[in-house]
């Protein structure tokens, strides 16, 4: 018997196997997620853009084929940030991170001409459809160094090699010197200003200002692992930032606060490749694990490990909040009552330090 | 202040000053030769990233100074090849040279970043280093301090009393005046060029080796133009480089001082941000009392600076 097939069974079954295969292929052969990093600063600070660059990692490591990520570094925080954002959303990036709070009125603009792409700015605070900001509470991390401080001063004198005096790094100083004072009334913050994130010399010859005045433990709010190197090199002690800086200051480093972003990170691009990704705005820290804490070197003693656990502990459990009243400032005034707390709000447009800061 | 304390700051100010010091020296040979050589900064990158990945892969600081020098003058060697055999404008040649420091020092360097480094050791003379104050002050510094000294010394000698010193001093007033007389001017401002890329990529070794032990991306930090504005400030004069590298370097640290110093609300009441000015400002206004006063023409660049030279035959 012959198999005959007419045109029109052929034509329908040509189709559906078509289909099928089709179909099926859909499935998995997805274009990847291109992800468009923006940095302020080169991976190589081995401070903050490095940590950002760990997140980026973290990304590819967790999902492997089905991103692509790029990053440019160096963006300088003027009209240069908005023409790279424009040229990675233009470029086929799908989500970009823009990592520092001077990229905020370039990654709002270039938003609203993008709106398919979504844009995660960091340390921000406006928000868009597609615009999403993120921060982690650095300041837990500044309570736990400032205790630590607290029992390890001998001076009394706290030094603070800071940037710029934005809240950022305002609610940073305030912390480590409200964790200080509970420890011992009298410490005072030294800061110095270098007006620079990122200037391994100048950071260098503010240290040595700072060391040179009475200063005894060294924190700082810029990206190089040059204050706590001069901390090494003059005998005291201090705190690395944003990554683990032992490497620098085996003897100095205290501890040191982590940003981990690669939790937040592969997280967020999940979102995207899923299809569920909605702007929010996000403030996570040691609880969520965007802030992490590096091991304690070997100079703490015991007893000061327990303390900064104990106050890790009450943050994470929410028992302790580092800015919980009274709390004054320099002028004595109260900013914050007796069994009140301050708001993220206060927090975020902070500009005003306690007592026992000069700045 | 504490006579104490004022020991400790002049301390740092010379350290801040040495790649100041360097730098600005090597530019005021190649400048007094009639070269304007805008790459200070590309070179001191080179010479700092060089500096520092020789001293980390062998271990030893002292290669790694050598290496950095090197750089510096390989750097400057390309620049001498463009705009002394081909004969390109010197402005952007020197621009282009920096902006290629500057990358090509972030792509070698990429490898080397979070690696510390032992910093150069110390001069410690038993009975000197140890009295008080004068002793650090004196006799505490690294080697690279002092040679910058000496360095200064030698580049006031040689242009003042040796017959090479006036040659290249000739080529850079009257370059074809020189060439009509017999001298080699390309050959001339040869080593004048590798002489400032030299000098350039000790500076920056110095930093990456010395002040801070570290390599850190644009590490330099402007130090480069600074250079070449002291070269001006200066009038081209050696002693004065080592005053305006001082005085930069003082202004520079002391603002950071005086921030610590008064208690309260940001040092002496005045913000940070102009504290930050100052270093910048004070050169300025040297600069324009250099101009505009009635001492304008002792204080005249070399004749022939910047222009390149192609001699009629």
């Amino acid at each position: 018997m012959t198999l005959s097939i007419n045109r029109r069974d052929f034509v329908l079954g040509t189709a559906a196997t078509s289909a099928l295969a089709l179909a099926g292929r859909r499935g998995f052969a997805a274009e990847p997620l291109k992800i468009g990093f923006v940095y302020v600063g080169p991976v190589g600070d081995f401070g903050w853009t490095h940590g950002h660059d760990q997140g980026r990692k973290a990304i590819e490591k967790a999902l492997g084929g089905e991103v692509k990520t790029t990053f440019v570094e160096s963006v300088s925080e003027g009209p240069d940030a908005e023409r790279v954002i424009r040229q990675l959303a233009s470029g086929g990036n799908k989500l970009i991170f823009t990592t520092s709070f001077g990229f905020m009125n370039s990654t709002v603009r270039v938003a609203k001409q993008f709106p398919d792409v979504k844009f995660e700015h960091a340390t921000g605070y406006m928000t868009a459809p597609n615009l999403s900001v993120y921060n982690a509470r650095f300041y837990e991390g500044r309570a736990i160094c400032g205790t630590i401080a607290g029992h390890m001063t001998k001076s009394g004198i706290i030094g603070y090699v800071g940037s710029f005096p934005i809240p950022e790094v305002v609610m940073g100083i305030n912390a480590v010197a409200l964790a200080a004072r509970k420890v011992r009334p009298d410490i005072k913050v030294k800061v110095i200003w270098v007006n620079s994130w990122y200037d391994p010399g100048k950071e260098s010859d503010a240290a040595k200002a700072l060391i040179d005045q009475g200063v005894d433990i060294m924190s700082q709010h810029t990206d190089s692992p040059a204050p706590l190197q001069t901390a090494e090199t003059r005998g005291i002690y201090g705190f690395g930032q944003a990554s683990n800086m032992k490497a620098y200051a085996p003897k100095a480093q205290l501890t040191a606060i982590l940003d981990v972003w690669g939790g937040y990170y592969v997280q967020r691009a999940k979102d995207v490749i899923d299809g569920t990704w909605k702007s929010q705005s996000i403030w996570w820290g040691l609880k969520e694990g965007m802030v992490q804490m590096a091991p304690y070197g070997d100079a703490v003693p015991d007893n000061v490990r327990k303390a900064a656990d104990a106050v890790r502990d009450g943050i994470i459990a929410g028992t302790s909040h580092p800015f919980a009243g009274p709390i004054k400032n320099q002028a004595g005034e109260v900013k914050v009552a007796d069994g009140q707390t301050i708001s993220d709000g206060d927090l975020q447009k902070m500009d005003w330090y306690v007592e026992g800061v000069e700045a | 202040m504490t006579i104490a304390t004022m020991g400790l700051i002049l301390l740092t100010i010379i350290s801040a000053a040495t790649p100041l010091l360097f730098a600005a020296l090597g530019e005021l040979i190649t400048e007094k030769s009639g070269v304007l050589n805008l790459g200070v900064e590309g070179m001191m990158l080179a010479g700092a990233v060089t500096g520092f990945a020789v001293a980390v892969t062998t271990g030893s600081s002292t290669l790694g100074v050598l290496a950095g020098t090197l750089a510096g003058c390989a750097m400057a060697f390309v620049f001498g090849v463009l705009t002394l055999t081909l004969a390109a404008n010197q402005v952007a040649t020197g621009l282009a040279l920096t902006i290629f420091g500057i990358g090509l020092s972030a792509l070698v360097g990429s490898g080397f970043v979070g690696i510390p480094v032992t910093p150069l050791p110390k001069l410690a003379i038993p009975g000197l280093s140890d009295l008080p104050i004068i002793g650090p002050l004196l006799f505490g510094h690294d080697a690279l301090v002092y040679l910058s000294i000496a360095a200064t010394a030698a580049v006031a000698w040689f242009l003042k009393r040796s017959r090479a010193g006036m040659i290249l001093r000739a080529v850079g007033e009257s370059d074809l005046s020189a060439h009509s007389i017999g001298y080699n001017v390309i050959a001339v401002r040869y080593y004048a060029v590798l002489f400032g890329g030299a000098m350039s990529g000790l500076g920056g070794a110095f930093l990456s080796l010395s002040y801070t032990p570290m390599w850190a991306e644009g590490m330099t930090a402007g130090r480069g133009w600074i250079s070449l504005a002291l070269v001006v400030f200066a009038a081209w004069r050696p002693w004065w480089v080592l005053f305006g590298a001082y005085l930069f370097g003082g202004v520079t640290i002391l603002q950071l001082y005086a921030q610590g110093a008064g208690g309260g609300a940001g040092g002496f009441g005045i913000p940070s941000q102009v504290m930050s000015m100052l270093p910048y400002l004070a050169t300025v206004l040297v600069l324009t009392i250099i101009a505009a006063g009635p001492w304008k023409a002792r204080f005249d660049a070399p004749a022939c600076l910047g222009k390149p030279f192609r001699p009629a035959t």
